[in-house]
């Protein structure tokens, strides 16, 4: 009986990871509507951020589906303790705000769309083979999708920092600087890491931290950088619910229609 | 009173109907988004496929397979349910569906790619292979946009999506 419910939580919470990792990604990337550098990367990046709602969306429906409530509530009416996305994906796009003098680091939003889309798509690669029968037939979809996102956030990191363009270099390298000392809680699998690679759920996070370094080493050695990942997670483990003020604003704006009547239909 | 029955052929001449609601030279069925069809009596269930899982046009398609199949009298329900498995592939579409999207500007995708994930698409207008790709993301999650040198054409194409990837 005991064993069940470790089984069933431990399937909850990386259902959880998923949508909510997804959910604040896709929100971050749609904030740059409008505003990325030109007009062709408005078009692709607002239909990233699309399609990464779309993959939000449906691991609430599998999370739906074992009673956890509604997608529509899962997404909007959490507050941010209960969240479980890693931190570094909550984090403001910059300064300022996206309707008043948005001050975004276009630098950031590449290395941070780079890292965590090869992230999970080696996830997604693991998660194919899940023991959990609905995820594995979800991945195969996101898999195909996600083949393209990572080709397009691959194309401007290369390009960006084998740019020898001094300004571009030089932020790239930040972002990478900025990114990295939070990046570990993208692989971090909480408190029931143990029993969803126990269960066959998915991989363990030295594995996928393994996986990730071997598939980003080539392209890093392709612009010259030296190659050492020193990832942790200095603001915490948002898989445990711990947060920053960054994901107290963002549900704030993306919940405000939600909030205003929760009865509407969407 | 005879029971009048349904049947399936009925249902799936109806579906013709019901276009993609952005390209309206395309069926969902050319699309090869409709998995199965089952009657069972009176009630009829509609198994799709979603394209791409983030499209906003899903809801708007289940509700126009539903307003068409209720179109039949002799139906009572319509259940229409988007299934997760299999995934649509782009090779779902159709002949037909192949020289609707055409005829709407848009080239097919190709059935398949080359060995380092690369693919060819020709001019939808003046049939070139003389094009370049300007974003492998277009105006819908599965469309990219492309320009022929040729005819000197902006065109879209839909992006081929392939187990292998």
């Amino acid at each position: 009986m005991e064993n069940e419910s470790l089984k069933n939580m431990a399937i909850k919470e990386l259902l959880l990871h998923l949508a909510d990792d997804d959910f604040i990604h896709a929100y971050r990337g749609s904030e740059w509507l409008g505003l990325a550098p030109h007009i062709e990367e408005d078009v692709a990046s607002s239909s990233i951020a699309q399609d990464t709602m779309g993959h939000a969306a449906i691991f609430y429906q599998l999370l739906e589906e074992i009673g956890e409530g509604t997608a529509d509530r899962l997404a909007h009416d959490r507050p941010a303790n209960e969240r479980r996305n890693a931190i570094i994906l909550e984090a403001a796009n910059g300064p300022g705000h996206y309707m008043k003098d948005p001050d975004y680091d276009w630098a950031f939003a590449v290395v941070r769309n780079y890292f965590y889309t090869q992230a999970k798509a080696i996830k997604i690669q693991s998660l194919q083979s899940s023991s959990y029968e609905p995820l594995a037939e979800v991945a195969q979809k996101v898999q195909m999708e996600l083949y393209y996102h990572l080709m397009h956030w691959k194309l401007w990191f290369v390009q960006l920092l084998g740019s020898d363009h001094e300004e571009a270099v030089s932020k790239m390298k930040a972002a990478i600087e900025k990114t990295l000392p939070n990046f570990a809680g993208v692989f971090s699998l909480g408190q029931y890491g143990e029993e969803m690679v126990e269960q066959g759920l998915i991989e363990g996070e030295a594995t996928l931290r393994k996986k990730w370094i071997e598939a980003i080493t080539p392209v890093f050695e392709s612009v010259g950088l030296v190659t050492t990942f020193e990832m942790g997670m200095a603001k915490g483990d948002g898989r445990n619910g711990v947060h920053t003020e960054d994901l107290e604003t963002a549900l704030e704006t993306l919940s405000e229609v939600y909030a205003s009547d929760k009865a509407a239909s969407w | 009173m005879s029971t009048v029955l349904i049947n399936s052929d009925e249902i799936y001449k109806l579906l013709e109907d019901v276009k993609d609601p952005e390209i309206d030279t395309v069926s969902i069925l050319d699309l090869g988004m409709v998995e199965e069809v089952t009657v069972s009596g009176p009630d009829v269930s509609v198994k799709m496929l979603p394209t791409f899982l983030g499209c906003p046009a899903l809801p708007i398609i289940q509700k126009n397979v539903e307003t068409a199949v209720k179109q039949l009298p002799t139906v009572r329900n319509v259940s229409v349910t988007f299934l997760r498995c299999p995934s649509w592939t782009s090779d779902r579409i159709t002949e037909k569906g192949k020289a609707g999207l055409k005829v709407f500007g848009i080239s097919p995708p190709p059935r398949q790619m080359k060995k380092d994930g690369s693919w060819h698409i020709d001019c939808p207008y003046c049939e070139s292979k003389y094009v370049t790709m300007e974003n492998i993301f277009g105006p819908t999650a599965c469309r990219s946009i492309l320009y022929c040198k040729a005819c000197k054409n902006p065109f879209e194409a839909m992006k081929p999506m392939i187990k292998m990837i």
